[in-house]
Order: structure tokens, then C-alpha cells, then sequence
């Protein structure tokens, strides 16, 4: 059987870092699966950003548990997806960006991002472009910490 | 390239159901763990779904967990100890209808605190409905070595079945 989910990259932190790249992409797999966990050194907002644009591009929806009740809000013609936020405990989220590398149809993000002692994120995220997405940046508002872990996957429809 | 995403194990309850269903002795040679299941239970009780409790290592002590729960009318929020899902299916429900579940555990052999990604749904021929996503914690620095589940009231009943997955990120 050919192996049909497989890991591209993975980038753990020694020390501090406000973001992680993963760059040279290829084009050879069907969707893209990036799974992160780690700690932050404050409260804020993860954010993703594909191949280097830093234009207005971007726009987020969540759907946001925080312990107390239940709301939704978004972001539009954004320069990154927001996410939303890590805390200083251990954290994690699994993005899925599903057929990444077509050059038709712009890209889409489905991200759960679970914040043990403040949130439960549902955050679907969508960038205007047509372009094959190549490198992925995932960055906070303030630093990852050491141990901080993101690997990229890859899977293959066929 | 080897195998990344691989199965560890499954568990499928037989005719006699089970109080609970375990995954010992995982391997130490993945990156991450993820749980597949599908359940439901013969127990009984007054509201609309059953709870089911996450052992980790053998216990519930050190979990916790926070809820966006939506149940076809309003959406929620809560938190609690230890670590279970609202979202099992049991006589209450449509019969032959069993819960959908998935668990993943990033860096299971890590010695930091856990955290833990879940997400459920317990659907129903009925008003009442349940999906469930939530974050969960073990306080623990322990590699997991054992994951199990088992309803608050009552067994699993026969059909009840859960994968273990291992995946490497190298």
C-alpha cells in the first residue's frame, strides 16, 4: 500500500521564537495537515500566513467556547489568518488546508484550536489567492516557548 | 518511507458489552496518538445523552476539560474535572445509534502537561442532539502509556468499537 500520510516537516523549538516557517513546499500531495502544540510566553493571537503575502487577503470565522458560554466572531481583508489565542499552559491546534496546491480555487483553512484553561476554537480561514501554497508561516503576537512543536503533513489522495 | 500513521489497536465490543474499553502498554514509538470511536451504552438515566470518562494512565485524576457543546438549539460552554464527553449515546436514543468520537494527543511521550484535542457527536432521531468540541488537559508529565473510556452509568453495548492510531512525524 502506498503511504499516503506523511510527514513533510517538523520544527521544535530550543528557545524562544515569535514564529515557525515551513518553506519549499511541494506540490505533490492532496491536502496539508499542520498539528501544533506548545506554550506561549503570554496571552494572544496564532496566526497563519502562505507564500509571504502580506496583503489584505485573509479573512477568519471562529466559533469560541471559553469555559462560560459560547460565541462567534471573524476578521476580514486581513494580512494573516487570526486563529485565536494560546495561553501560557500547554496548548494545541490541528489545521487542515485541504487542496493546497491547485491553482484555481482559493485556499481554505479548517483549524480546531484547543486552549485547555481558557478556549475551544473552531476557526475556518480563507485566503484570496489562486496560488499554490508553498510555505506556511504560523507566528504569535508575542513568543512561542521552547518545546514548542509543529509538524506539516501531507496526505495523498492517491 | 515508513509508515507514519499506522494502527495500534482495536477494541470492538462483543454480545456480553464491557464496562469499559482500554488501550495498555502503547508504544513509545509515535509523535502523536489519535482515537477513533464509536460507542454506546446500556445505562440508564434522566437527561438526553450519557457522559463517558477519559482515563488516561489508568485514572481520571489530573484531567480536565472545556466544552463548546451545541445541541440543535443553543450553543454552550462549560468546564470540569476530569476529562469526559457529554456526547454517548444510550437507551434514551434512536436505537442502533451510537456515538462518533475523536481524540488526538500530540507529543504523548513529552514530558510537559498534556493537552489534548476532542471532538464528539451524538445524534438522535429526536429534539435533542449533541456535538461536542473540546479541549482537554492532563496535568501530568508522564508519557500516556494506557487510554480508556467507560460510561458514567452501565456498559458498553455490543457493536461499541475503538481504534488506537500512532503517528510518527519523522
Amino acid at each position: 500500500m502506498p503511504t499516503t500520510y506523511e510527514p513533510i516537516a517538523t520544527n521544535t523549538l530550543s528557545t524562544t521564537a515569535s514564529s515557525i516557517e515551513f518553506t519549499s513546499i511541494s506540490g505533490s500531495y492532496t491536502d496539508l495537515v499542520l498539528v501544533g502544540e506548545g506554550t506561549v510566553s503570554t496571552e494572544t493571537t496564532l496566526y497563519l500566513q502562505f507564500n509571504s503575502d502580506t496583503g489584505s487577503n485573509y479573512s477568519s470565522t471562529y466559533l469560541l467556547g471559553d469555559g462560560s458560554a459560547a460565541s462567534s466572531g471573524r476578521w476580514s481583508s486581513q494580512s494573516v489568518i487570526y486563529l485565536y489565542n494560546w495561553k501560557t499552559g500547554r496548548n494545541n491546534l490541528i489545521c487542515q488546508i485541504n487542496n493546497y496546491s491547485n491553482t484555481t480555487t482559493n485556499k481554505t483553512t479548517l483549524t480546531r484550536l484547543n486552549t485547555p484553561s481558557g478556549y475551544v476554537v473552531a476557526n475556518v480561514g480563507l485566503w484570496r489567492s489562486t496560488s499554490a501554497i508553498t510555505s506556511i508561516k504560523i507566528s504569535h503576537g508575542a513568543n512561542f516557548n521552547s518545546t514548542t512543536q509543529f509538524t506539516l503533513y501531507g496526505i495523498k489522495a492517491a | 518511507m515508513a509508515t507514519t500513521y499506522e494502527a495500534i489497536a482495536t477494541v470492538t465490543v462483543g454480545s456480553g458489552g464491557a464496562a469499559s474499553i482500554d488501550f495498555t502498554s502503547i508504544p513509545a514509538t509515535f509523535t502523536d496518538l489519535l482515537v477513533k470511536l464509536s460507542a454506546r451504552s446500556n445505562g440508564s438515566g434522566g437527561y438526553d445523552f450519557q457522559n463517558m470518562f477519559v482515563k488516561i494512565n489508568g485514572a481520571t485524576t489530573n484531567g480536565s476539560t472545556r466544552w463548546l457543546r451545541g445541541n440543535g438549539s443553543s450553543a454552550s460552554s462549560a468546564s470540569d474535572t476530569p476529562i469526559y464527553t457529554t456526547a454517548l449515546n444510550y437507551p434514551l436514543s434512536t436505537s442502533n445509534t451510537f456515538n462518533n468520537m475523536e481524540l488526538y494527543f500530540p507529543n504523548y511521550l513529552s514530558s510537559n502537561n498534556k493537552s489534548i484535542s476532542i471532538d464528539a457527536v451524538a445524534e438522535n432521531n429526536a429534539t435533542a442532539a449533541e456535538a461536542v468540541l473540546q479541549a482537554g488537559l492532563w496535568s501530568n508529565t508522564n508519557a500516556i502509556t494506557e487510554i480508556g473510556f467507560y460510561p458514567n452509568i452501565g456498559s458498553f453495548v455490543q457493536h461499541s468499537t475503538a481504534t488506537l492510531y500512532g503517528i510518527k512525524n519523522s
